[in-house]
């Protein structure tokens, strides 16, 4: 069923993002870094359900693209800077961001186009090889301050700049899965031989999603950038990937509101066990190991029955 | 580079590929009966390199330092504690999900991964820093015309051509082995046979493990010190190993640990290269998959239609 | 006569040592309707990967149209016309009913990625057009009531008929059928016949059917084509393949009693 109104839910939550951005003034520094670290993840696990959940092509490579789009625009930013009039860079701040989606993307349909031909675990190896590589190379650039990280990267993210564009994830995501072409995402899922003789090219298909998945990935990296203000290539090591699928796991895998929750969840957590924060990491390797046991398909998922739409 | 140098760096690239080897075998034979990435293997490696760390101590009050005897009891207590625990792995972990997916399998192995590392960097475990691997084998220099070899070159490989041919008399000619290969082919039919599954499951676990934990001493005898995240680099190539030589098969995990480690050790020697080290294994990976998508050795597939 | 619409000429296929189609000759002219029997393992289901794509021939050649398919992916021969169903039914299990035979039209729907994410007035249109005319197709089959139901939930002769709706959808000039009466009664496959029949004029296909069912292919064929080990061994008209010695052979062993018209 198209959603109709779905724009108007788009609208919605840009509005809210922007209100919650003006009112951002008022908030504690800790809450609101952790709210935008929210807000990152929603974009980032919610990307990554459209090629993990909905396509069912297992990528382990969702940080690397994240690194490439944050690197991206963060370096375009600085250079934008040192010629520029603050206020001018800082109106180009959704060019960079913009900017950077679109390298992702470029790199993430470089890495798709061989690596898709490959199926199950090995396309997860391969995935997870290059965003190792993607690593390896930021580590040995100069230009983005090697493996000293990239310093100095201007505050420009706001928490109407990270909820808005999870917004438009959301949106993107959800429209183009809930349209006759999009259901082909699903068919590839299902059954990619059932899904040729229908008529649907696999290959182009697990490619755009692909693409997609990375361009968002690539934003959500530029938003790190600019709200951390710092860039360091261990940030972006495969364990950065694997917290992301989890999140799309735990979330039912192809269900976008139980993503969405997961990825909340997922944030809050290390913060809720800071108290504990010895055990911190022990306790969150434990739940990912009792959820998988206990909850296999999803934190949310109670019949089941597969809902079809997202 | 000379033409002595190569040598030398190809004895070293051998002796880091053997290594490599013997992980790659430990995901080879689980992947070969469970059909998935035991993402905890490299766990147990360290965890055998800690267990040699504080059995050296008391191994040698017994009978002597650095004696041949003492660092053989070493390496086999070692692999019998590393058995323990990867069955144990196995049994708690990986067995409630046998009927699920296998992503959720692969999910549960890095978690169990995580909680290994990070309850081995707990202050009261093992804590996060680096600590000198005590000597648990007499070591000499060789020399061979010019050039010169440590013991601990032609050790580590001479182990590893052992155990590999251990493993295949253990996999082709025991009734075990036998029953490895049923449960690698066809689990259901094998069960149906009357082959005990979860044993064999679990006898492969234990013995990847051993050889896990083998592989871990061997490792930190020429790695600068051990701590608990020395598992992830070398189990992250091993596995890489695995799969460029075929995941699944034995001699592909042994070609393609020897193919990695010689490439690295030489990429290393290669100053512009040496800086993409950790990247060079993946570089390997997906050059093969590419042109053989099952892996060197490795059967393609053909889906039934 | 016109060139037929499938030309299969002298095909081969092999897996490792062993040649699981070969040399196989044979066509489906436009509006024919075509039967492919022989025992089990004789290379049917391999004929069918062939001239889908899903295999390419060792040698020998596939012309669909007047045009070489060799190479081509199985959706591009989706495109130009060739559509089929599975043996062992392969349904999209995430998906209604409804979105199975959605997602088949979309093949011809002109939508694409833009116009699902701008979801202006047109896209709307059309999505409503496609939910129409699948929903027609669905209520010639009378699975209109299930619209909603999840398709791997539908009771098994359902959902081979629900393949075959799928197939239909992506507006075919040749339609395989892979046993679709495989797991039927009586009088559900007297069904099928009726239905296969009525399908082909209503759409105006050429039919290629696998069957082991006897009576179903002996009913509806013009042509039957019938294989052992990979090889053809007879080709003709219902009568004249009933009493060819070498598929009652095939059959039965070497015992030459007719083939009983029920099921092999």
């Amino acid at each position: 069923m198209p959603l109709s109104g779905a724009k108007r839910w788009l609208i919605v939550g840009i509005a809210l993002a922007v209100l919650a951005s003006l009112g951002s003034g008022y908030m504690n520094r800790y809450y609101l870094g952790i709210a935008n670290d929210v807000g990152i993840a929603i974009i980032l696990a919610t990307s990554l359900n459209l090629i993990n959940g909905h396509t069912g092509q297992f990528s382990l490579g969702h940080a690397g693209f994240m690194a490439v789009g944050g690197y991206f625009a963060a370096w375009l930013s600085l250079k934008i800077g040192a010629s520029f009039s603050p206020q001018t860079a800082k109106a180009m701040f959704p060019l960079s961001l913009l900017a950077g989606g679109l390298f992702a993307a470029l790199i993430g349909l470089l890495v798709g186009v061989p690596s898709l031909r490959l199926k199950g675990d090995y396309l997860a190896i391969v995935t997870l090889g290059f965003g190792e590589i993607i690593r390896v190379v930021a580590q040995n650039t100069e230009a983005v301050g090697a493996a000293s990280g990239l310093k100095g990267i201007p505050q420009y993210t706001t928490l109407g700049w990270t909820f808005g564009l999870a917004a438009v994830t959301v949106y993107c995501v959800t429209s183009i899965v809930n349209s006759t072409y999009g259901r082909g995402f699903l068919a590839v899922h299902d059954d990619e031989i059932a899904a040729e003789s229908s008529g649907i090219s696999t290959t182009r298909y697990k490619v755009v999603a692909f693409v997609t998945g990375a361009f968002f990935a690539g934003v959500a990296g530029g938003l790190y950038a600019h709200h951390k203000q710092f860039l360091s290539p261990t940030g972006f090591d495969w364990i950065k990937s694997i917290e992301i699928v989890v999140m799309v796991i735990l979330g039912g895998m192809g269900r976008t509101v139980g993503v969405i929750a997961a990825a909340i969840l997922l944030t809050l957590l290390p913060e809720f066990l800071r108290e504990f924060s010895e055990y911190r990491m022990i306790i969150y390797a434990l739940m990912i190991i009792f959820l998988m046991l206990l909850r296999p398909g999803g934190l949310f998922v109670f019949k089941t029955k597969r809902r079809p739409t997202a | 580079m000379d033409f002595q140098q190569i040598i030398q760096q190809l004895i070293n690239g051998l002796g880091l590929g053997s290594i490599y080897a013997l992980i790659a075998l430990g995901y080879t034979m689980v992947y070969g009966v469970l059909r998935f990435i035991n993402f905890a293997h490299s766990d147990v490696l360290m965890l055998g390199a800690f267990s040699a760390f504080y059995l050296a101590p008391l191994v040698q009050k017994m009978v002597g330092p650095e004696s041949i005897m003492g660092g053989i009891l070493v390496f086999v207590l070692s692999a019998a504690i590393c058995a323990c625990i990867g069955m144990l792995i196995e049994f708690l972990a990986y067995r409630p999900l046998r009927k699920r997916p296998k992503l959720t399998v692969l999910i549960t192995a890095i978690g169990v991964s995580l909680f290994i590392e990070y309850t081995g960097q707990h202050a009261a475990v093992f804590g996060s820093a680096t600590r000198a691997f005590p000597k648990i084998l007499p070591e000499h220099q060789i020399h061979l015309g010019k050039l010169m070899l440590n013991s601990n070159d032609i050790i580590v490989p001479t182990v590893t051509i052992v155990l590999l041919a251990a493993m295949w008399f253990i996999v082709q000619k025991t009734r075990i082995g036998t029953a490895m290969r049923a449960v690698s082919f066809n689990q259901q039919a094998a069960s149906l046979m009357g082959v005990p599954v979860n044993r064999i499951i679990s006898f492969t676990f234990g013995l990847g493990s051993a050889l896990a934990a083998i592989a871990g001493i061997l490792y930190s005898i020429k790695a600068p010190g051990i701590e608990p995240l020395m598992g992830v680099q070398p189990g992250l190539r091993a596995f890489i190993a695995a799969v460029v030589g075929g995941i699944g098969n034995l001699p592909g995990a042994v070609l393609g640990g020897l193919l990695i480690g010689v490439v690295e050790t030489f990429a290393g020697g290669i100053p512009g290269l040496s800086n993409y080290r950790d990247a060079i294994a993946f570089g390997i990976l997906i050059l093969i998959l590419l042109f053989k998508p099952a892996g060197l050795l490795g059967r393609a597939t053909i889906e039934k239609v | 006569m016109s060139a037929p619409l499938l030309e299969l000429d002298k095909v081969t296929i092999r897996f490792g040592g062993l040649t699981a189609v070969s040399e196989l000759t044979t066509s489906v002219g436009e509006g024919e309707l075509v039967g492919l029997i022989g025992p089990n393992g004789a290379g049917k289901t391999t004929a069918f990967n062939l001239i889908t794509g899903v295999y390419r021939p060792t040698s020998g050649s596939i012309q669909f149209a007047g045009k070489s398919t060799f190479g081509i992916k199985p959706s591009k021969l989706a495109s130009v016309g060739i559509a089929r169903t599975f043996q062992n039914i392969r349904l999209f299990g995430s998906l209604s009913v409804l979105d199975n035979i959605r997602v088949a039209k979309q093949l011809h729907s002109g939508e694409g990625y833009l116009s699902a994410l701008w979801r202006g007035k047109g896209f709307k249109q059309n999505e409503s057009t496609i939910e129409k005319e699948s929903l027609e197709l669905l209520k010639i089959f009378n699975l209109a009531k299930f619209r909603d139901e999840m398709a791997t939930s539908l009771p098994y002769g359902d959902q081979r008929r629900l393949e075959i709706v799928r197939a239909l959808a992506t507006k075919p000039k040749l339609l395989l059928l892979d046993e679709p009466a495989a797991g039927m009664n009586p009088s559900e496959k007297d069904d099928l016949m009726h239905l296969i029949r009525s399908i082909k004029e209503r759409f105006n296909l050429a039919v290629l059917l696998v069957e082991h069912d006897m009576k179903v292919v002996m009913g509806i064929c013009q042509k039957i084509a019938v294989l052992e080990y990979g090889r053809k061994i007879a080709e003709g008209t219902p009568k004249e393949i009933q009493c060819h010695p070498k598929v009652i052979e095939a059959y039965l062993g070497a015992a030459a009693t007719p083939i009983e018209p029920a099921h092999a």
